[in-house]
């Protein structure tokens, strides 16, 4: 413990943890010699993802003697930023930071991560889903820095209260309780819309929401999708047939979906339908509306000890739905159905043209670093989420993070659970990938501004799917969709 | 020195200009005619692009009658205003140094900071704009209704380029010749007369000048669309401009969106030609 004080005295990030053995930790890596060498490095925009970045660099530079130099790019431009220079052969970045699902467009230019860095200690802490994740064919091209999925996050302090379960119940005759389908988190999103229920003043709001055209809004919808369209009895693909690579996207499942979407812009705050994922982290950490969902950085920044809501949320699956489609009979299955939606997040590779490789993976190890990696889960808004087995201990959020033991408890299980889950959902990882997903938030947003019906929206969708489909080649879609509905078929 | 000298000194200026010119638009017309995006390189697809976007993409048709509309609403609200302005600091009037520097202000600013100001003052729940009116029992939805939003930016676009207009028109309005102006006062013309049948006369050529120029910037709105609704609700914001820069930058459909940008420069040189032709028709009759 002595080596680690030193170092959580020379770097406060770490002050809660202290250095903590491995591979890359602050001891090992400070025995590095990188003077006079340059590493460039294109990230994410202040804060998600770029702070870390912008403050690992800066640990690095201070460790090794390295010169760090690291550029920040808004979400939309990033895979641009790099599949430009990609494409004509350049490497201005050593490192670029993206989506997980860039990885088939990108891997043809990333350097595989050497077997070193695959045996490392903390590498070994990695789950399973997340090696995959990070690796094609067996290759891994990513470097492992976040793990992401969608969830429900809820006012606990609204939801368990005995006085507003009886005022709900004498008003709509429905228990209030943690939401377990779609239709029961509009309800009581629209109940608990537009008045002070927290009793600070102001006027809450029942949901806080991504749909914010071209800005992430495509998963906000997959994930409410996931539960009328991901039918565990009809393998063979969420996003397509993958036989016939048809699309699903417009079939009664997704329509469900958008409707639900289209009357959620019911009960958002007001502007909520313009809302990116920073405004949807700031409104529901802030404590504006009830419910949330999307990935840990809402909840995280809630759960942070500046934040007036700490210990007043809590964690739940996504919520499912009543009724499945079915696909292959066409036609409704009335069974309860619940799917995780599994994101993957933030994704990092080295340029296969970088001449500095071996630094650039030394800094991605240090940034994933035990130390880091644990005082990086902490802050709200940097964007990095669990991803290792060692951050389902839910003693790590009591101990360091200052959680309550319930809240702890029930945050590693519904990430624990999404783990172990049979029916997840994957994000498509195919060749084009941005002009499948840009497609939908289009489609999907003519829908929330009313230009189009839900039905007539994803008609929309689905053709322009169909049409990227046979500009790429329906075998080549056909090849890359194969590897993802292996793990949603849980066949990897 | 022999005549033929003159060439070796235009050189640097011919040298500069294809490189920075001529070079990109052959580039762009080469790469529309390619199929070049993540997936493939600069192969030869010849005119599908073009094909696909005169008979299968009515978005980018739809983005381009929304920046019509958009661009020709702003200008002519700049032109209103500005020569409003101008001739108000035209006159001798108090404090009319102070008056000419504050009007300039807003086209000081940097667009894409300003228009982030913006956003905020009309964010519908945190936005002081909703602030104050929700006092009146208002609260406007100015980014999420599809017709409110388009009124939003023409807001920013007037509030930013209003000046570069004022500019003009006042260094217009201050190089006139006072001799007409005398002979009206003389003739007793009263101020409205005289603003019809002098000044504005007057100012004519230069109000077509100013005009073409707003009109060509206008015409690629971009970053207040970017920055204050992505193009939204829906589409119903979208420009060209950006919507090249989705199919390009986004989804990186290079080629594709190469055929978009070359059409549609030929679209504007031939629609600011005739209307650069009309206004001169209409306002230099005599």
């Amino acid at each position: 413990m002595a080596y680690a004080d030193k170092w959580s005295d020379q770097f406060p990030h770490i002050k809660a943890t202290g250095d903590i053995a491995g591979d890359c930790s602050y001891e090992k890596i400070s025995k590095k010699n990188y003077k006079g060498k340059t590493l460039k490095i294109n990230t994410h925009a202040v804060p998600v993802i770029g702070q870390p970045t912008a403050l690992h660099a800066e640990q690095f530079a201070k460790l090794t003697g390295a010169k760090v130099d690291v550029t920040h790019t808004p979400a939309g431009d990033l895979y641009a930023k790099a599949m430009v220079p990609f494409k004509a052969g350049q490497a201005p970045y050593d490192i670029v930071f993206g989506f997980s699902n860039f990885i088939n467009d990108w891997r043809q230019y990333l350097a595989p991560v050497p077997k070193k860095y695959i045996n490392t200690v903390e590498m070994k802490d990695v789950t399973k889903s997340h090696v995959g994740v990070s690796s094609w064919d067996g290759t891994m091209y990513q470097y492992p820095v976040d793990g992401d999925r969608h969830y429900l996050k809820y006012r606990k302090d609204v939801i368990d209260n005995p006085e507003m379960q009886k005022k709900y119940k004498a008003d709509t005759g429905k228990e209030l309780k943690v939401p377990t389908t779609w239709k029961e988190y509009g309800e009581m999103a629209k109940y608990f819309n537009g008045w002070d229920w927290d009793g600070d003043g102001e006027k809450e709001y029942g949901s806080a929401e991504v749909m914010k055209k071209d800005d992430l809004m495509f998963a906000a919808f997959f994930s409410r999708s996931v539960a009328y369209a991901k039918n565990p009895r009809t393998p063979g693909g969420f996003f397509f047939d993958l036989e016939t690579m048809k699309p699903n996207i417009n079939n009664p499942g997704f329509v469900e979906a958008l409707t639900d979407w289209v009357e959620a812009t019911k009960y958002v705050p007001p502007g909520g339908i313009n809302f990116g994922l920073g405004d949807e982290i700031g409104s529901f950490g802030g404590g504006q509306t009830l419910f949330s969902f999307s990935w840990d950085d809402a909840f995280i920044a809630a759960m942070q000890d500046d934040s007036p809501i700490k210990n007043k949320v809590g964690t739940a699956p996504l919520p499912g739905a009543d009724k499945v489609w079915n696909r292959v009979s066409g036609k409704w299955e009335n069974k309860y159905n619940q799917a995780p939606y599994i994101v993957w997040g933030w994704a990092v590779g080295v340029a296969k043209k970088s001449k500095v490789q071996e630094m650039a993976f030394d800094y991605l190890c240090f940034f994933s670093n035990g130390a880091n990696h644990q005082a990086d889960l902490a802050i709200g808004n940097f964007g990095v989420n669990p991803f290792k087995n060692s951050d389902f201990d839910p003693q790590l959020y009591i101990n360091t993070m200052g959680w309550d033991a319930d809240i702890a408890n029930s945050y590693t299980k519904t990430l624990k659970d999404m783990e172990k889950s049979k029916n997840r959902v994957f994000p498509l990882r195919v060749r084009g990938v941005f002009e499948f997903t840009s497609a939908v938030a289009t489609g999907t947003s003519k829908a929330l501004a009313g230009q189009l019906s839900p039905q007539e929206a994803l008609d929309e969708v689905a053709k322009e799917w169909e049409a990227i489909v046979s500009r790429v080649g329906m075998k080549n879609v056909q090849e890359d969709y194969a590897v993802g509905v292996k793990m949603e078929d849980n066949k990897l | 020195m022999n005549f033929k000298h003159k060439y070796i000194f235009l050189f640097p200026g011919l040298f500069v200009l294809i490189g920075i010119l001529i070079f990109p638009i052959i580039f762009v017309v080469r790469l529309s005619l390619s199929g070049w995006n993540s997936y493939n390189g600069l192969n030869f697809i010849g005119l599908e692009n073009y094909i696909r976007l005169f008979t299968d993409d009515p978005r980018f048709w739809e983005s381009f009658f929304r920046l019509s509309f958009l661009s020709v609403t702003t200008v002519f609200l700049q032109y209103v205003i500005g020569f409003a302005l101008a001739h108000m600091v035209w006159k001798d009037i108090k404090f009319q140094r102070f008056f000419r520097v504050l009007f300039l202000i807003p086209m000081m600013t940097t667009p894409v900071i300003m228009t982030v100001i913006w956003r905020t003052f009309f964010h519908e729940s945190l936005g002081p704009v909703n602030d104050i009116l929700s006092n009146f029992g208002m609260s406007p939805k100015w980014l999420t209704d599809p017709t409110l939003a388009k009124i939003t930016v023409i807001i920013v676009e007037v509030w930013q380029w209003t000046p570069f207009m004022f500019l003009l028109l006042l260094a217009g309005l201050l190089s006139l010749p006072k001799e007409p102006f005398l002979a009206a006062a003389i003739d007793g013309a009263s101020p409205i007369r005289k603003f019809i049948y002098v000044t504005f006369p007057l100012m004519a050529p230069i109000s077509i000048g100013a005009i073409i120029i707003r009109l060509i910037e206008a015409s690629k709105i971009m970053d207040t669309v970017y920055v204050l609704t992505s193009g939204g609700p829906g589409t119903s914001t979208e420009t060209s401009s950006f919507y090249i820069f989705i199919k390009g930058l986004r989804e990186f459909q290079m080629g594709y969106a190469a055929s978009m940008s070359f059409t549609y420069l030929i679209i504007m040189i031939i629609s600011l030609t005739v209307i650069a032709k009309v206004l001169t028709k209409l306002l230099l009759k005599d």
